[in-house]
């Protein structure tokens, strides 16, 4: 299968470095932000947040994905 | 009328119409295995995503994850983080499983492994470790049913009989129409679960406390600790949090059920949006959890913290909301138990049972078999709830563990021309040996602050690497198999020795 694209992979690492591995810059009560906890507050605006990375990505895969079928096309 | 009979009528009725949906939906298609196992490869986005929506939130969603946040804080935001995360990793994964699925008519996530790697044994033994998952995780549906029928009933009725009358309810629902009654089904589920969980989610912290904020501020008072890892365990930290959010992430659509779901979807598009779309439906997850921080403060002495939502809900609401709460609870838990069923089952009867045992069986009489193991596997997953008693988040992790063990075998087999199948056999074996090991020994949750699945999985990588760089490849990549497989009768998986290179 060909694999995606440089682009959408990077965009796809965005919401992973967010809320994985920098645990230990968020995990903290303070500032709480609209009453939350720090940490429920960055958790809860990464939900609203990863789709837009990801729509991202899916404006780079798809066309791309498009391009690969019409040249297939004439081979099948 | 006592509130018991009125809770318990609510949540029958709403059973009984979500049952009746589920038989209703067969009419009008032919019920093959094509399209009792993948509803003939014909859902678009709407009812892919009511299908993988009603799969992945499922009773442990409800309580398991109120459950937690009552017995343990902050370790809970794990689930906020794999959330989104494993929609991140689908985007990427299940296309090209789709598309795979479609060119080679599987219907299966063990298909796939035997098609790609040409080797029923491998087939095989991915069913196994497939169905061995499965079982925990039909049971916390089953616990989670037997929980809300007794709180329900204010103890009145014992959990035991509620089990095996819901579940007889679902083997019959799935035994009739397969994949589709349960798209439909989830339907009523999903409407009803977000009603409940928002409403639910906003009023608790609201009546108790003034607010959301409100409430956080008691509970910063009362216990500060709790909201930050480890929370009220010792050993649940951040090397726990960053491990186990990605074991699930990548694990996550290894399950079997939700692998096999893509292959329900018309084209890869709708399941590429679909990643995109979906992790706004996590948003309920952050709901439940305030309402089981609520009840920490409110109730603080349940004997078990997942029975602190519908605790909670009783306390407060009139006996008809309960039963509402209760319903959605009891369609959510039956939706999802059907769906694993009918993956266990069809699993077992079409890459198990056949390839090794009886070649010669045709896929109406493997449709027949995986139907009688929908039965057996109800009754094997009522039976273990009602002698066991792991919590429920305890149980999902444990499964969990066991299908991540299949990530290396599909990322590697769609993307890399030089993995073998020794190389993947001897991962997967290593994996699941680690898994095992670990969990008996009682490692389940942390082993040296790291999650168990996590290092089984990185063990699992480099045995998969390094065997395959010492044996010769005999299998070919998916884009130069052979097309000889792709016959219209849906069997394509027992051609496929002619995918294997000269």
């Amino acid at each position: 299968m060909k694999p995606p694209s440089l682009g959408a992979i990077l965009l796809a690492l965005i919401p992973f470095a967010a809320t994985c591995f920098s645990i230990g810059l968020w995990d903290r009560v303070y500032p709480r932000v609209l009453g939350l906890p720090f940490n429920f507050f960055w958790l809860i605006l990464w939900l609203l947040l990863t789709p837009l990375f990801m729509w991202g990505a899916y404006r780079l895969e798809e066309p791309s994905a498009r391009d690969t079928r019409r040249k297939k096309g004439g081979g099948h | 009328m006592s509130p018991s009979f009125v809770a318990l009528t609510i949540i029958s009725g709403i059973v009984a119409v979500g049952s009746l949906v589920g038989f209703s939906a067969r009419f009008h298609h032919k019920m093959d295995l094509e399209q009792w196992t993948v509803g003939g490869r014909g859902f678009g986005l709407v009812l892919v995503w009511l299908l993988m929506a009603g799969e992945v939130y499922t009773t442990f969603t409800f309580l398991g994850a109120s459950g937690w946040a009552y017995s343990k804080g902050a370790p809970v935001l794990y689930i906020l983080g794999y959330g989104p995360l494993i929609y991140v990793v689908s985007f990427f994964i299940l296309p090209p499983v789709w598309e795979a699925g479609e060119k080679y008519r599987l219907q299966t996530q063990a298909d796939f492994f035997q098609v790609r790697y040409g080797s029923k044994y491998l087939g095989a033994f991915v069913a196994l470790v497939g169905v061995a998952s499965l079982i925990p995780y039909v049971q916390i549906q089953v616990t989670g049913l037997g929980l809300i029928v007794e709180i329900s009933s204010f103890g009145g009725i014992h959990r035991t009989p509620a089990m095996i009358i819901g579940f007889t309810l679902v083997a019959g629902f799935v035994f009739a129409s397969g994949v589709r009654g349960i798209a439909w089904v989830s339907i009523i589920k999903d409407i009803l679960l977000l009603f409940a969980a928002i409403f639910v989610g906003v009023a608790v912290p609201h009546i108790y406390f003034g607010g959301i904020g409100r409430m956080f501020t008691a509970l910063l008072q009362t216990k500060p600790s709790h909201l930050v890892l480890p929370g009220a365990t010792g050993d649940l930290g951040h090397t726990w949090y960053v491990t186990t959010v990605l074991m699930i992430s990548f694990g996550f659509y290894m399950w079997p059920q939700y692998f096999a779901a893509s292959y329900t979807a018309r084209n890869s598009k709708t399941l590429r949006r679909n990643a995109v779309i979906m992790p706004l439906y996590t948003i309920t997850m952050p709901l439940m959890f305030f309402v089981g921080l609520s009840a920490m403060l409110v109730l603080p002495s349940l004997r078990n913290g997942d029975l602190s939502l519908l605790t909670i809900v009783r306390k407060t609401f009139p006996a008809w909301f309960l039963g509402v709460v209760g319903g959605a609870g009891a369609v959510t838990a039956m939706v999802a138990a059907a769906i694993q069923l009918l993956t266990g089952a069809t699993l077992y009867a079409k890459n198990l049972f056949r390839p090794i045992l009886a070649p010669s069986m045709t896929d109406r009489q493997v449709t027949k078999l995986a139907k009688i193991m929908v039965l057996v596997l109800t009754s094997g997953a009522v039976l273990l709830a009602i002698y066991s008693s792991m919590s429920l988040v305890s149980l999902w992790l444990l499964g969990s563990a066991g299908v991540a063990q299949l990530f290396p075998g599909v990322v590697l087999g769609l993307f890399s021309k030089r993995v073998t199948t020794a190389g993947v056999f001897a991962g997967l074996i290593s994996g699941i040996a680690i898994v095992l090991s670990l969990m008996l020994t009682g490692h389940d949750q942390t082993y040296y602050a790291l999650n168990p699945g996590f290092i089984a999985l990185c063990i699992n990588f480099a045995v998969t690497g390094v065997v395959s760089l010492l044996t010769r490849v005999r299998t070919a990549a998916f884009e130069t198999l052979s097309p000889l497989a792709a016959s219209p009768s849906g069997n394509g998986v027992r051609l496929t020795h002619s995918a294997k290179l000269p």
